[in-house]
């Protein structure tokens, strides 16, 4: 098998009678860094979605990791306790503490016993530098916080990929930095990485290679300083000349 | 001195106004006690309505002397924001302290002062207030219904053991902690199931008891020779085989001698009644309804379309049909649908009906929990590589089920107050038992105590209720 831990090929997806993903060819290599940017409504996030099949897709096919996704349920939970997300609004448990909110899927999912799923979050949880918190509940925490401890919890099922959808656009400018961090740190450590944001400068600091999304199509797709040196398309070069 | 303007208390005359402001309130109460205790009437030498309105002109003219803003007397400042911010509220504040002032001696003489408990006939209840010698008498049977009063000690003996095991949960220590929610599910109901069904009803006990056991102890010791693989089956299966190969081929002639070692003489549930009654129904379809709602309001969400039409088809026919007639079929039709030779208890077929009856309404307050929950909890769960069962059993119930305690307390409260209804079927609760009661030919004329009777108990069983429901909301609040 060669390294590409994900392949799509030829994928479409519809809403009813809107195409939302039109005809999506996309390789990842393992341990390559992808940032997906687009306009809003240009399908980023249901593209990232249909990778874990939070979505599904009607026509091509998504290979994560050797394995098709397809109608085949107990697959899917595979598939998904391998591929980490972290959302726009954090989705943390709310009646969980933070501690439990880490351990809750590796003791029921991974079968993992109480005491090592302990102090593996711990573990993850100072790699994000809130151990301090975790037995607070998800409430008493900033919104910065809250998202560090997402990827707290997706990190704790030792996923192999990890997919990040907007991860800093739900916080205060303040709290960017932080999440952004324990981004770049992730990053640096190796872990395969799909990060769906408006983060340009996220993007040129740790991606491999820039996907610009517009309606439903993948408009460009180059290296990080060709992408932002040199792009090819003129929707890009209008994005760009925005968003910079 | 400064210039009085009775228009405009002001604090510069505190003094002055406060005082004359306190002895007119007090003046108009004082008036309206009088007339309302003492039936004396000190002003009538007023034209009519003058004098019915002079209390209340009194007061509210005292009460706006008083509303002094940041007078720096506690007292007086709590009393003004709390029933006397401005005229309107001064107004209706004073109406209801009349009020309670004149219903109070009609109430208590009813209650207490005219009522009679002495004796144990009619004919001492000669006074105009309430003749509590008729629930004396009676209490007996709006306890226990129409339950032998030699072994009414079953009851007690009961209902004693069953809250001194439904209290475990406060002595429980650390170690046993985790275990309560499995004892209170499911072996706190089994363990009253089996109170009710061989110490209340009593009969011969060991008559099915013994099938049972050697069924039981002939399946687990062959169980030790099963491959795990078949486990689960082999004991759901063997053991009920066994149990009735044994009850109706091998052993029917020897053991039905053994049967008649009845310890306990039987009562059927026809017998039954009164609170206890109540108390018995309620706690079973309580403990049924909330499952079975539980699981119609995963139904109705369910992508199987199957599970999904036969659990909105339940849900809309439960509720769709008025609680009295699902009695009445349950004890009437339900029958005629079963083997000639099969015999469902009254009291059962009761039981599961309303269980069902109230379940659609469970499972609609569930749903809407389930779905006040954003749509990014599911995803998150899904996410992390939870299946349906674990996703909704570790994160998404425990948050909806906290959102629906008030409107499942709702539900629950108003189970409790559907009971009675089982009166159509012949099971006479507490209010079947006052019906009976109050009809007979020597207690004739005593309707009204006996309602106010079983309305105070149903207040104090469902403020209990609502009181535990609320210190579970506050119990399992957090932030969101």
């Amino acid at each position: 098998m060669s390294d590409k831990i994900i392949q799509i090929t030829e994928m479409n997806k519809w809403f009813g009678d809107f195409q939302v993903l039109k005809n999506i060819n996309l390789e990842v290599e393992k341990n390559k860094k992808i940032v997906v940017c687009g306009p809003s409504g240009s399908g980023k996030s249901t593209l990232i979605r249909c990778i874990n099949r939070l979505e599904e897709h009607q026509q091509g096919s998504i290979v994560v990791d050797g394995n098709e996704l397809t109608e085949d349920t107990k697959d899917i939970e595979k598939i998904r306790a391998e591929v980490g997300m972290v959302f726009q609004q954090f989705n943390l448990f709310p009646h969980l503490s933070i501690l439990d909110n880490c351990t809750l899927a590796p003791i029921w999912v991974k079968k993992m016993p109480k005491k090592d799923a302990e102090d593996l979050a711990i573990q993850h949880l100072e790699k994000v530098q809130i151990a301090d918190q975790a037995n607070k509940y998800p409430g008493q925490l900033s919104g910065g916080q809250q998202q560090r401890c997402a990827i707290a919890r997706a990190l704790c099922m030792e996923p192999k990929i990890m997919l990040f959808d907007e991860p800093t656009s739900a916080l205060d400018p303040e709290m960017i930095k932080e999440v952004l961090d324990a981004m770049v740190n992730l990053a640096k450590a190796g872990m395969t990485m799909i990060v769906v944001t408006h983060e340009m400068g996220f993007a040129k600091e740790v991606a491999d290679e820039v996907i610009f999304m517009d309606e439903g199509m993948i408009v460009e797709k180059a290296e990080t300083k060709e992408f932002f040196a040199n792009p090819k398309s003129d929707r890009t070069k209008l994005f760009l000349s925005q968003i910079l | 001195m400064n210039k009085l303007n009775f228009l405009q208390p002001d604090k510069n005359n505190l003094n002055t106004y406060l005082y004359t402001g306190v002895i007119l309130v007090a003046l108009s109460i004082f008036l309206v006690f009088l007339n309302s205790f003492f039936e004396k009437d000190l002003i009538s030498f007023l034209p009519g309505t003058l004098s019915f309105f002079l209390p209340l002109i009194l007061g509210f003219i005292g009460l706006h002397l008083i509303r002094i803003e940041y007078s720096g007397l506690k007292f007086l400042d709590s009393v003004n924001k709390n029933i006397n911010t401005n005229n309107f509220n001064a107004f209706l504040s004073l109406l209801i302290v009349f009020a309670v002032i004149k219903s109070l001696p009609p109430i208590l003489s009813w209650f207490i002062l005219d009522a009679n408990i002495a004796g144990d006939s009619k004919d001492v209840c000669t006074g105009t207030g309430a003749c509590w010698t008729y629930i004396k008498i009676w209490f007996n049977r709006f306890m226990y219904g129409m339950y032998p009063n030699a072994e009414q000690w079953r009851i007690n003996l009961s209902f004693i053991a069953l809250a001194f095991l439904g209290t475990i949960g406060f002595f429980a220590t650390e170690k046993f902690k985790k275990y309560l929610t499995l004892y209170y599910v499911v072996v706190y109901p089994v363990i009253a199931f089996f109170f009710i069904f061989f110490f209340i009803s009593g009969g011969p006990i060991f008559f099915d008891f013994s099938y049972g056991i050697i069924a039981a102890v002939i399946s687990i010791i062959i169980g030790f020779f099963i491959p795990s693989k078949f486990k689960m089956y082999y004991f759901i299966i063997v053991p009920i085989t066994l149990y009735i190969l044994l009850k109706y081929v091998f052993f029917y002639e020897e053991l039905i001698e053994l049967g008649k070692l009845e310890a306990l003489e039987w009562v059927e549930t026809g017998a039954w009644g009164g609170l206890s009654l109540t108390f018995i129904v309620s706690f079973f379809c309580l403990i049924f309804c909330f499952p079975i709602g539980l699981f119609l309001s995963l139904g109705r969400r369910s992508d199987f379309p199957i599970i999904k039409y036969f659990s909105i088809g339940m849900i809309e026919f439960w509720r769709g049909v008025p609680l009295i007639t699902v009695l009445f079929m349950s004890s009437v039709m339900f029958p005629m649908f079963l083997p000639e030779d099969m015999f469902i208890d009254k009291l059962v077929r009761v039981i599961i009906a309303i269980s069902l009856f109230e379940a659609a309404y469970v499972a609609e307050v569930i749903r809407g929990g389930l779905q006040a929950l954003p749509r990014g909890q599911y995803d998150a769960a899904k996410s992390l590589g939870m299946g349906y069962w674990k996703m909704h059993i570790l994160v998404i119930l425990p948050q909806a089920l906290k959102l629906v305690i008030p409107g499942i307390a709702n539900t629950f409260l108003a189970l409790v107050k559907d009971t009675p209804l089982i009166f159509v079927v012949g099971l006479l609760e507490i209010v079947g038992m006052l019906n009976l009661a109050k009809t007979n030919p020597e207690w004739l004329g005593f309707a009204m105590e006996g309602y106010v009777f079983a309305s105070v108990l149903f207040f104090i069983i469902c403020y209990a209720m609502s009181k535990y429901s609320y210190n579970l909301e506050q119990k399992y609040k957090t932030e969101r």
